[in-house]
């Protein structure tokens, strides 16, 4: 084995080139543990840490430019306004030392279904920054996962940052595990309210082969949404609306029987959390709406 | 490969170090620190538990070519970083742990029960006078983990000791009293002030 250790954005990419084979590791919170119980044994090991600017992150008009190697740590501290989702999410990853250490950009590298970030970037709507000695590009989030723990990077490329819009509305995080810390998540749920375009994303961890959005249910909730008229009047969600929506959101998990729950637990625990994150958000819209109308 | 980084504030050397091998394999197998426990091995237990630039990390998730450079702080430097970080930082400029001291270092002095005549940082003491050992396996994490907190929230609540701690597993489930020790340091910390 080799440890690359390059010093710059561009000797990485230069690595990468030159050893497509070669793993990324940032944080280590995935890879080591492959590592550590021989799993895998790359040949080549392509240390980010000298990076200096993966850690950075700043903050535009539109969206968040999040540096692949931000830690969780530092999202639940510093960007709880403008993603309120994903500081959500990084709440329920591990424990404070794995906060410390991993990011989202690892998170998309691993690609895994259970991954806590993917739910919140699905909502949110996000862009990933992938670049390669050949060059830049953005893959929107819904085109990033193509398979179990597969994403769409060609093997010279690296994951730079994601591009996350703010938040224009409510949003919510929900994972349903056995206890409350040091949990992979059985099946998660995010969704968010985007009151500017007038409609709601979604995203679902663990239930399904990558995570997905729940397309069918946003279109059902945006048209219902709009035919009642509730972003305008503020009232609260038909029961038989949110239902649907849950119901909506529970088909489109696709998932398996595992040592952590059961298919049709993890279909019936989705629609839960479909309804719930729902009334939240929708609650806290309401909220917001009334005082910004000064009403009583 | 070699690995130089500072450890308990002294600069070391490791050689021979395999490119896949952990921090804490370096720290246990090559400078002879076995402070820091393996248990899990994938970052559930907390166990391992050392700061990196100052923050709490599971050495055993750290490639040890990654820590090249930087500064690590082990439980058996812990009671001299304690120190030093009460007197305001390092007025001699001969502060920190050699790797000898650190190798040797027991909680023992003249007492092993009451920890008497040892020099210990407050959280070690608070967990002795607490009765938070049990079989004493996942303490160094412990210590680590509870003493950064202290550093950054001197009056935490019982949720944050909790939520601190939380990747900390203690297999003799000896919590209470752990949570005992972790309120007597801190209230001990807010008297002295």
């Amino acid at each position: 084995m080799d440890f690359l250790r390059p010093a710059s954005w561009e000797e990485a990419l230069a690595a990468k080139a030159e050893h497509p084979t070669a793993v990324p590791i940032a944080g280590g919170t995935d890879v080591m543990v492959e590592i550590n119980f021989d799993h895998r044994r790359p040949e080549y090991l392509l240390d980010l840490n000298r990076i200096g600017d993966l850690g950075e992150w700043e903050v535009g008009e539109e969206s968040v430019r999040l540096g692949a190697s931000v830690p969780y740590t530092k999202i639940m501290e510093n960007l709880r306004a403008e993603l309120p989702g994903l500081a959500l999410a990084s709440h329920t990853v591990a424990s404070p030392q794995i906060r410390n250490r991993g990011g989202v950009g690892g998170n998309l590298g691993t690609a895994s279904p259970a991954g806590d970030a993917h739910p919140a970037l699905l909502a949110a709507g996000a862009e990933v920054e992938v670049e390669s000695v050949r060059g830049s590009r953005r893959i929107p989030i819904d085109a990033f996962y193509t398979g179990v723990k597969r994403n769409a990077l060609a093997a010279d490329e690296l994951i730079r940052a994601v591009h996350v819009k703010k938040a224009d509305g409510p949003q919510q995080f929900s994972k349903v595990g056995t206890r409350n810390a040091m949990v992979i998540a059985v099946c998660a749920f995010g969704l968010a309210l985007h009151p500017g375009t007038r409609s709601v994303r979604t995203g679902i961890g663990s239930a399904a082969p990558t995570p997905v959005r729940a397309r069918a249910a946003e279109e059902f909730l945006n048209a219902a949404l709009e035919e009642g008229g509730f972003w305008d009047n503020g009232r609260i969600i038909t029961p038989s609306v949110a239902k649907q929506f849950a119901d909506l959101c529970s088909a489109a998990c696709n998932p398996i029987d595992d040592v952590r729950g059961t298919a049709s637990y993890r279909r019936h625990a989705v629609g839960v959390m479909a309804r719930r994150t729902l009334t939240w958000t929708w609650e806290s819209y309401r909220g917001a709406r009334r005082t910004t109308e000064g009403a009583a | 490969m070699r690995v130089n980084f500072t450890v308990n504030g002294r600069p070391q050397e490791a050689d021979d170090v395999w490119e896949g091998e952990s921090l804490l394999y370096v720290l246990r197998e090559r400078l002879g620190l076995p402070g820091s426990k393996n248990a899990c091995e994938q970052g559930e237990c907390g166990s391992c538990t050392v700061r990196l630039d100052g923050v709490p990390v599971c050495s055993c998730l750290v490639a040890a070519g990654q820590v090249e450079g930087r500064e690590v702080v082990t439980v058996e430097g812990l009671a001299d970083f304690a120190k030093q970080r009460a007197e305001g930082g390092c007025a001699s400029g001969a502060c920190g742990t050699s790797l000898q001291n650190a190798q040797e270092w027991q909680a023992q002095g003249t007492d092993s029960q009451t920890g008497e005549g040892t020099e210990l940082s407050p959280i070690q003491q608070a967990f002795i006078d607490a009765g938070a050992v049990q079989c004493g396996f996942c303490t160094p994490g412990l210590l680590v983990a509870a003493d950064e907190m202290l550093e950054r929230n001197p009056n935490p609540t019982d949720a944050d000791i909790r939520e601190a701690l939380s990747g900390n597993l203690c297999r003799c489930t000896g919590y209470e009293k752990i949570m005992d020790a972790v309120r007597l340091a801190a209230a001990r910390q807010s008297e002295a002030v």
